[in-house]
């Protein structure tokens, strides 16, 4: 067994970054709330929340799939580790630096909650925290395959990733806001908001560390 | 940045009912003739402290000439729908517009609202060229930053291109450009305001520059020349969808207060008077199958007075016209109040059905021909004005200037600063604090007040009361 986590263990990160991405208020929950009274049905607050999954779905996708096709240059693997590992880290301490949030989110319309979910959810590199926990799954099913069938299961494990980890936070967000919506009120909106931009960015740092001392134990660069 | 929300924010217009109330509110100052540098009062209004309706605090602009007339705050309750971005921004901020000067001071009101301090000034030149607008005058909090409206296009006297609104980041205060990318008809502006989730924004006229700066021009009033439309516009497009006109004879259509619970979709707009009859007219705008309609929903007639008693400006008619120069919506939507400032009374209209306001309170103070003294016994000069209601909806403040030159000729005896305050029924009914009355320094008059915590014509919610 080579250095890092096992593939239970990687998995549960899977499950638990998307339990954290849902309750994040930032990624979205209360615009569900919101839908759900404006329209005064469950129904909407149902609806909002898909929109909001679909849309952080496919932020996560479109950084987990460049990845799945490089893994295929069995070559270079050492490489595409390290390289995501750093890049990883780096997104994490810019967005440490840099505190600002950008524009282009306001001017997103709020009927629009797919597309605001996907541009917040790469805005903050929700899918880049996922990258290391995906690579990790890669490895632990590596054999002797050709280059094509294992980039076909690198796709399908991002797929499957991403898939995992929506399910994780569709349930932790939606539930916290019907929870909101049903019970609790609006109170715990406010309530319930934590500033977690550095606790986030810090994250980023960390995944990615791990992920780089792994690469270099188990690679020998 | 702070770690958790701004207490002062509030999810719905319900929770900000319920929430503590204001301890302070901040009123502008004017120095008329500007002879004195114009201020922001900040006055105590803990009942119980000894110095309860006093002023506790001034800060005193750098300059002179600036005339303020209406502020707001940095960032208000909208800041907590996700969408904005910024949930962790604090309500500290008083951005203060010089309507005369076109010159911003940024106030800061921390640690304490009697500490508050000059944090920031943007020069005219920096608005003049970057906007292309000038005259800045309503302030709201909203999407892209700061909203900021102007009462004039460029050049020395504003009539060089359009008024329009104009963007300030809401963390560092920069000005970044006008809104509007396509302004349709709009050529003039007033206020404005909007429904944030419902993604739209209505917007009202007052006149070109040239009709105001200098006192009200009678023959372009009778003659229907200012302004009298109200624009429709989708808020995140930055597109007029919509102008509707009042009607010539329905003279400046000023004040636009949108429900605040935002699953409503309607809203009022006074406008201060009916050039065919001095009626003063409330109007009730909604929309429908994604157009917009309003209508007039309630009159204020004038009342007769002998010649003696008026102005020159009056003279001729005989009477005095009501002059709705400002209204205000309580936050639950349940009752609206109209200033009259011509006659001196201030009403409060029950709107629990919008298109049907019924007149359930009133208060006469001031007034042209009337002149009603305060419950005190002090004469207060003027007619209420720029009004308030606290939060909770209990308590209705106002000041009774209108404006430095306006004032002049509709009340040539002078103006001098008031604030009242008067407490509203569970069910409605005013009644005025014989308690409350604010001692303004000598030559000031005084314009907007803006409460701690926010108010009624400050913050937008984005989750409904329900």
């Amino acid at each position: 067994m080579e250095t890092g986590w096992s593939v239970t263990e990687l998995w549960l990160a899977v499950v638990l970054s998307g339990a954290y991405h849902g309750i994040n208020p930032a990624m979205g929950w209360p615009l569900a709330v919101s839908a759900g009274l404006m329209e005064r049905r469950p129904r909407a607050l149902a609806l909002a929340m898909w929109q909001l999954a679909i849309g952080h779905t496919l932020a996560i996708l479109l950084a987990l799939l460049p990845f799945a096709i490089l893994l295929a240059l069995v070559t270079w693997l050492q490489v595409v580790r390290v390289s995501a590992s750093l890049l990883v880290i780096g997104f994490g301490i810019y967005l440490l630096v840099n505190r600002r949030h950008p524009r282009v989110l306001a001017r997103i319309r709020p009927t629009q909650l797919g597309l605001w979910s996907f541009v917040v959810a790469t805005a903050h590199g929700a899918g880049l925290m996922l990258v290391p926990l995906f690579l990790g799954l890669c490895r632990a099913d590596e054999s002797d395959r050709a280059a094509q069938s294992l980039m076909a299961g690198d796709v399908g494990t991002g797929l499957l990733v991403s898939a995992v980890h929506t399910l994780s936070m569709i349930a932790a967000g939606g539930g916290f806001a019907w929870v909101v919506y049903r019970y609790v009120g609006l109170k715990a909106i406010a309530g319930s908001w934590f500033n977690l931009d550095r606790v986030w960015a810090a994250s980023l740092v960390a995944v990615g560390s791990l992920s780089l001392i792994f690469a270099l134990e188990s690679g020998g660069m | 940045m702070n770690a958790r929300p701004d207490k002062t924010f509030y999810a719905s217009p319900k929770l900000a009912m319920e929430a503590e109330a204001e301890n302070f509110a901040y009123t502008l100052l004017l120095s008329p003739d500007a002879s004195q540098p114009d201020a922001l009062a900040v006055i105590d209004v803990r009942p119980g402290s000894p110095s309860y309706s006093q002023i506790v605090h001034t800060v005193v602009m750098p300059n002179k000439g600036d005339e303020f007339h209406h502020f707001g705050w940095n960032a208000c309750s909208s800041a907590l729908s996700p969408l904005s971005g910024h949930a962790f921004l604090e309500r500290r901020f008083l951005i203060i517009p010089g309507i005369r000067s076109s010159r911003i001071y940024v106030i800061d009101t921390k640690p304490h609202p009697t500490e508050a301090a000059i944090h920031k000034i943007i020069e005219p030149e920096e608005i003049f060229r970057k906007t292309g607008y000038s005259r800045p005058h309503t302030v709201h909090c909203g999407p892209e930053g700061v909203y900021v409206s102007t009462l004039g296009g460029a050049g020395a006297d504003g009539t060089d291109g359009p008024a329009g609104i104009f963007i300030m980041d809401c963390e560092t205060f920069e000005v970044l450009g006008r809104w509007e990318i396509d302004r349709g008809p709009q050529q003039l502006h007033y206020d404005f305001w909007w429904n944030l989730p419902r993604d739209y924004m209505v917007s009202s006229e007052w006149a070109l520059p040239p009709q105001f700066e200098n006192g009200i021009v009678p023959e372009d009033l009778l003659a229907n020349r200012y302004g009298h439309r109200l624009h429709f516009w989708d808020l995140r497009d930055r597109k007029n969808v919509q102008t509707i006109d009042l009607g010539a004879n329905h003279q400046m259509a000023l004040e636009v207060r949108p429900a605040h619970d935002p699953s409503r979709e309607y809203g009022f707009v006074g406008v201060v008077v009916d050039t065919t009859n001095l009626e003063g007219s409330i109007w009730t705008w909604w929309r429908e199958g994604g157009q917009f309609h309003i209508r007039k929903t309630a009159t204020i007639p004038p009342e007769p007075a002998s010649v003696d008693r008026l102005p020159p400006l009056l003279q001729g008619f005989g009477a005095v016209p009501p002059l709705v120069t400002d209204i205000d919506l309580s936050l639950d939507d349940r009752f609206l109040y109209v200033s009259c400032w011509g006659t001196g009374e201030l009403r409060q209209y029950d709107v629990s059905d919008p298109f049907n306001p019924t007149l359930v309170g009133s208060v006469h103070i001031g007034g042209i021909d009337r002149r009603t003294a305060h419950p005190n016994g002090k004469t207060y000069a003027g007619g209420p004005q720029m009004v308030e209601i606290s939060r909770d909806g209990k308590r209705v403040y106002w000041t009774n200037s209108l404006y430095s030159t306006w004032d002049d000729q509709f009340y040539p005896d002078g103006v001098p600063g008031a604030q009242v305050m008067a407490r509203a029924g569970k069910e409605g009914g005013l009644e005025l604090e014989k308690d409350y009355w604010v001692d303004f320094p000598q030559g000031y008059r005084a314009h907007q007040i803006r409460l701690e915590g926010g108010d009624c014509s400050t913050d937008s919610f984005c989750y409904p009361s329900a």
